[in-house]
């Protein structure tokens, strides 16, 4: 009952649920290689008919934006509204557009 | 930002019932409250596979043995959901896995208790299940994202496991006097170690007011058993079965029922490590990874193996 050190590598694992929707992160898990993490994915994150297709990708090729420059990182969409089709004043007799 | 608003903006988010995501700023001891909770959390999945598992062999139909072998496997992925989630705040797999089989950690002692008859596995889905439920519906919108969603996926998933035992007790106590005797038997053995699930009562509780204020938990441990108890009672009387406390009354003015003081002596006693299966359980998970050495072994082996191949 060691504490052993070859913890095999974390996966994180994208399903898509159905034809036509993106795969989406579901969760994550360990496997020995690639193949065996999509066949763990299987049973983990599908028992219940939840995918038709799985993504696995290992956790250290993940690169993520840093939640503590959020704010100034995502600061460039904040001032424009004109991006939104709501922001044009159109006549009320204009039916379909 | 000095160590001070670090904190008080971190407050002020789950406040504000923002999310806290791995990568955000959070105090030490709310990390640490977390990796406990989560922890122990899974172990309680993993180890809660054995009472059940027991029984699988010795279902009495194919029908209710297909059911109990779903519902282990379901507590077996419930675990790993929630390893995962624990992993995200700096602890590894083998860390927690070491500390469930020195006995360092704990899990949740309701599974410290035997599986003596059959109706024991519908006395476990209905109301262990049943705790469980009352207290992870709450969990679903607990202020640490990765638990949250693990959560869920689990609340999801538990629903049929409290269904497929009530359905148990129900066949059980519409059966012959035999059975209903069962099922009453499981009934009046489990009700009180499942009110203990939701742990000590508020005004000794070392955790509560933390994990209140960062919105960890939702509810106190008083307010979740009385929950329980209100809703449980009304689904005895549907069994057909007798009340498991002389004590159990409606009480108008409180707008619950009003049930006994519980034995928390023998509550802190199976915490400690002295129920009647504490050591058999333990024995038995680290038998089973011990025995699943090789397969470990296998699987690298043969990853390695096809690694090989591939870049000939």
């Amino acid at each position: 009952m060691s504490n052993e050190n070859k913890e095999w590598p974390l996966w994180e694992v994208f399903i898509r649920s159905k034809a036509g929707l993106d795969h989406k992160h579901a969760g994550s898990l360990h496997a020995a290689d690639a193949q065996m993490a999509i066949e763990n994915a299987r049973d983990v994150y599908t028992r219940r008919m939840e995918g038709i297709s799985i993504w696995v990708v290992e956790s250290n090729h993940i690169h993520a934006s840093n939640p503590e420059e959020a704010a100034a990182f995502f600061d460039p969409a904040q001032d424009k509204i004109y991006r939104h089709p709501t922001f044009y004043n159109l006549p009320d007799e204009l039916k379909h557009m | 930002m000095t160590q001070v608003s670090f904190e008080a903006s971190f407050q002020k988010k789950i406040d504000e019932e923002i999310m806290i995501e791995p990568q955000d700023y959070m105090p030490d001891e709310y990390r640490k409250t977390l990796i406990r909770q989560i922890s122990q959390h899974a172990h309680s999945e993993i180890v809660g596979m054995l009472p059940e598992a027991n029984w699988i062999t010795r279902a009495p139909s194919l029908r209710r043995k297909a059911v109990l072998l779903a519902k282990v496997q379901d507590e077996g992925g419930h675990g790993l959901y929630l390893y995962s989630a624990a992993e995200t705040l700096g602890i590894t797999r083998d860390q927690m896995l070491h500390q469930l089989h020195t006995g360092a950690a704990k899990y949740s002692s309701i599974f410290n208790y035997p599986t003596i008859t059959w109706a024991d596995m519908g006395a476990i889905g209905w109301l262990v299940d049943g705790a469980a439920i009352m207290n992870q519906v709450p969990l679903c919108r607990t202020s640490y994202g990765p638990y949250a969603r693990a959560m869920v996926r689990v609340c999801k998933e538990e629903s049929f496991h409290q269904r497929q035992g009530y359905e148990i007790m129900l066949s059980l106590a519409k059966g012959t006097p035999v059975q209903k005797q069962m099922a009453q038997d499981a009934l009046n053995r489990w009700w009180a170690p499942a009110l203990m699930m939701f742990g000590p009562l508020d005004a000794v509780s070392p955790n509560t007011a933390k994990s209140m204020e960062w919105r960890i938990k939702r509810f106190t441990n008083d307010e979740l058993r009385q929950r329980f108890i209100d809703v449980t009672v009304e689904q005895i009387r549907i069994l057909g079965l007798e009340l498991p406390d002389a004590n159990i009354k409606w009480n108008e003015e409180r707008g619950h029922y009003d049930s006994s003081e519980l034995n928390w002596d023998e509550f802190w006693n199976v915490v400690k490590g002295n129920g009647p299966c504490n050591k058999e359980r333990l024995a038995t998970r680290v038998k089973a990874w011990e025995d699943g050495a090789w397969v470990r072994e296998a699987a690298s082996a043969y990853a390695e193996k096809r690694k090989t191949k591939k870049a000939a």
